[in-house]
């Protein structure tokens, strides 16, 4: 996995709450089997108009807001569907992180999972950077895990939390499988305890 | 632990592999359903780590979201689709996972045929790359979405690194009146919480309304716990569970059927057992409620109005703006007002034999309104074989309704079966997200018999004044 330590990079201000993984990354998108190139699907629905010409009042498509790599949005961001491939988007987008006031708990585990950083801050930071970035030309933030804190250069500094682990795991950009795999043994000694109920042992003529 | 532990908590600890200092806790999985969509990037990057699945045994696959509802056999013409499907076939066979493939006669919405199959069984953890595996709560196990790393991990190690959530206890008193369907139970909680209203939480459901409900009931209940942002919703097992599992394919037979019974009924939540947070629903005041926006949290009362937005505080008012213009509706508006296009009876919220044969006792001996096309997808093979052999097959097409092969379908419209931009559909599903259904399609979220109901009047109308026939 790739690290996050410190990024700083042009923020895009996307001012709604509940935006859902469905419009991150919209379900026709999701057949394809690959991980990489969900980028250009990203917002598809608000970023295009029919026939995939861009949406003028889409803010991605503004050209003050190009580049940007820091994403700010209102609460609940991530909700509704599983899909992994709504932080493959992200990422593949450009973005590194995106700051909110909450997130979906699965959205929000995917992230970890990707190099992709969420940061929480109050409702108040959040309007705060919102209204610095749609009002502040080429805005840019610098969002710094290693001292878990969000700073800009117009003395606007907030603190964040990272579960610890999760921190440790996205500084280092450590495979958390292998992590799990050290427990080999503990693994081994619950199974050996706990075996294979009998109804799922024999699968017969699988696959 | 002194004053007596929750459901949730006996699970938890009994999963525990290892406590790491400094780490989250690895929890053991149960039970591993796999499907089409979330599942190649991570079977990928096991071959590319040079991993394996550590228990194909505990590992089940079905194909459901991309599926065709046409006859089976009819070939899919959607070749990404049938790319990614053939992955899945692919990948079982390398690693020894049991599939029940498109033409298998168990086949169906993974949600559906794990527990009518009694994969789905107390006490258990669940996971699945997909946010509805809180369905599985409804037995009394632990069962919660995961993305496609996190289902690379549990292929490769069976375990999950996870944070312990908090828990949250909705208590729901007193009864739920005629026509008003767990669906409606579940509407009235987000409506009432809202869509993050349990993040971070597990929620246990309990009461009276909630012990009274069928596992059919239960499951379409614990189903929407994503909806409201919980990791996983939970109904403790009773006789009613018991009940439903007992003889299914693949539950405990003999002496372990005896064993897991008695371990069963050890799991319900202590008296006294304390939750991080308890809210209290009156049964009595919920009534079958229709969604007006683009969010599961946009209720109203069949009997009501689209609400005012001017009262709601800033980023809910510009939402609630933002879901009225895309809804093409206007506060003040009476739901049974709003005609619609489509119906669509089906999903892993409303699929099941329960939820076919109330929409058909609606729809026995009307007609479908001329102006809307409606559909009923049932959740698996099995339920569609029950189902004509009660003859709701019948029902439905005498009806007007198109009857069709099971899977996900018009829920999240990965397969052909989608709304046209501006069409208006109620839907028994559980997302009403724009496009959720086909981009520029307007959901409203409803109940089986609502919806039905709304088939035959072109329009949203309340199902307590239904003339049966």
């Amino acid at each position: 996995m790739k690290a996050f330590t410190v990024h700083r990079g042009r923020v895009a201000p996307l001012d709604r709450v509940n935006v859902d993984t469905d419009q991150i990354i919209p379900k026709q998108f999701l057949k394809r089997i690959e991980k990489t190139g969900f980028g250009k699907f990203l917002f598809y629905d608000w970023r295009f108009v029919a026939e995939g010409k861009p949406n003028p009042d889409f803010v991605l498509n503004e050209t003050r807001y190009e580049g940007a790599s820091v994403l700010v949005a209102g609460k609940n961001f991530g909700c509704g569907s599983s899909r992994e491939h709504a932080v493959w988007a992200l990422s593949d987008f450009g973005f590194r992180a995106v700051i909110s006031s909450s997130f979906a708990d699965i959205f929000a585990n995917n992230s970890t999972k990707n190099g992709f950083l969420t940061v929480r801050l109050t409702d108040q930071q959040v309007s705060e950077v919102m209204r610095r970035a749609q009002g502040v030309d080429n805005y840019q933030i610098t969002v710094d895990l290693e001292k878990c804190e969000a700073r800009d250069d117009q003395g606007f500094s907030a603190k964040f939390s990272v579960d610890e682990f999760v921190r440790h795991c996205l500084l280092n950009g450590l495979d958390d499988i292998g992590l799990t795999l050290q427990h080999e043994n503990e693994i081994a000694a619950y199974e050996a305890q706990h075996g294979v109920p009998a109804g799922l042992q024999d699968r017969g003529a699988v696959g | 632990m002194g004053a007596g532990r929750t459901l949730f908590e006996k699970i938890w600890v009994a999963h525990l592999v290892a406590t790491p200092a400094g780490r989250s806790p690895i929890l053991y999985i149960d039970l591993h359903l796999v499907h089409e969509v979330t599942s190649p990037q991570a079977f990928d990057g096991l071959r590319s780590a040079g991993r394996g699945v550590r228990q194909p045994a505990r590992t089940v696959a079905t194909v459901d979201h991309n599926v065709p509802t046409e006859p089976r056999g009819s070939p899919i013409t959607d070749l990404i689709a049938a790319r990614q499907i053939a992955a899945l076939q692919a990948n079982c066979k390398e690693f020894g996972i049991r599939l029940f493939d498109m033409d298998a006669p168990e086949q169906g919405i993974v949600h559906v045929i794990g527990p009518e199959l009694g994969l789905t069984q107390p006490g258990m953890t669940i996971v699945c790359g997909d946010s509805h595996t809180s369905t599985h709560g409804a037995f009394g196990a632990l069962a919660f979405g995961i993305g496609t790393s996190e289902v690379e991990h549990v292929l490769a190690t069976q375990c999950l690194a996870q944070q312990k959530p908090k828990t949250m206890k909705i208590d729901v008193h007193g009864q739920l009146g005629l026509g008003v369907m767990a669906k409606d139970l579940a509407l009235g909680i987000i409506g009432h919480i809202g869509t993050d209203g349990a993040t971070g939480h597990v929620i246990e459901y309990a009461g009276p309304a909630v012990r009274a409900l069928s596992m059919e009931g239960r499951m379409t209940l614990c189903n929407m716990s994503i909806e409201a942002g919980a990791r996983a919703g939970m109904v403790a097992p009773d006789e009613t569970t018991i009940a439903y599992v007992k003889g299914r394919r693949f539950a405990p037979t003999g002496g372990d059927w005896e064993k897991a019974v008695e371990r069963w009924r050890s799991l319900p939540t202590d008296q006294g057992a304390a939750f991080d947070k308890v809210v209290e629903i009156d049964a009595a005041q919920l009534c079958p409620f229709v969604t007006w926006g683009t969010n599961p949290g946009m209720v109203a009362p069949v009997t009501g109005r689209v609400p005012e937005v001017n009262g709601l505080q800033e980023g809910e008012r510009r939402a609630a703006e933002l879901a009225l213009q895309y809804m093409a509706l206007e506060p003040g508006r009476r739901i049974e007002d709003i005609k619609i296009d489509r119906v669509f009876i089906g999903s892993c919220t409303n699929s099941r034999i329960e939820d076919l044969r109330a929409a058909a006792r609606v729809a026995k001996g009307h007609r479908v309104n001329t102006q809307v096309r409606a559909m009923v997808v049932p959740g698996s093979q099995t339920v569609k074989r029950a189902a004509e052999q009660e003859g709701l097959d019948r029902v439905f097409l005498d009806a007007g309704f198109e009857w069709r092969e099971s899977g996900c379908s018009m829920c999240l419209g990965m397969n052909p079966d989608i709304l046209q931009p501006g069409e208006r559909c109620a839907s028994t599903s559980n997302r009403n997200f724009e496009g959720r259904q086909g981009r520029g399609g307007r959901t409203h979220l409803v109940s089986p018999m609502m919806a039905a109901a709304a088939a035959i009047a072109g329009h949203f109308t309340d199902i307590r004044n239904w003339k049966f026939h």
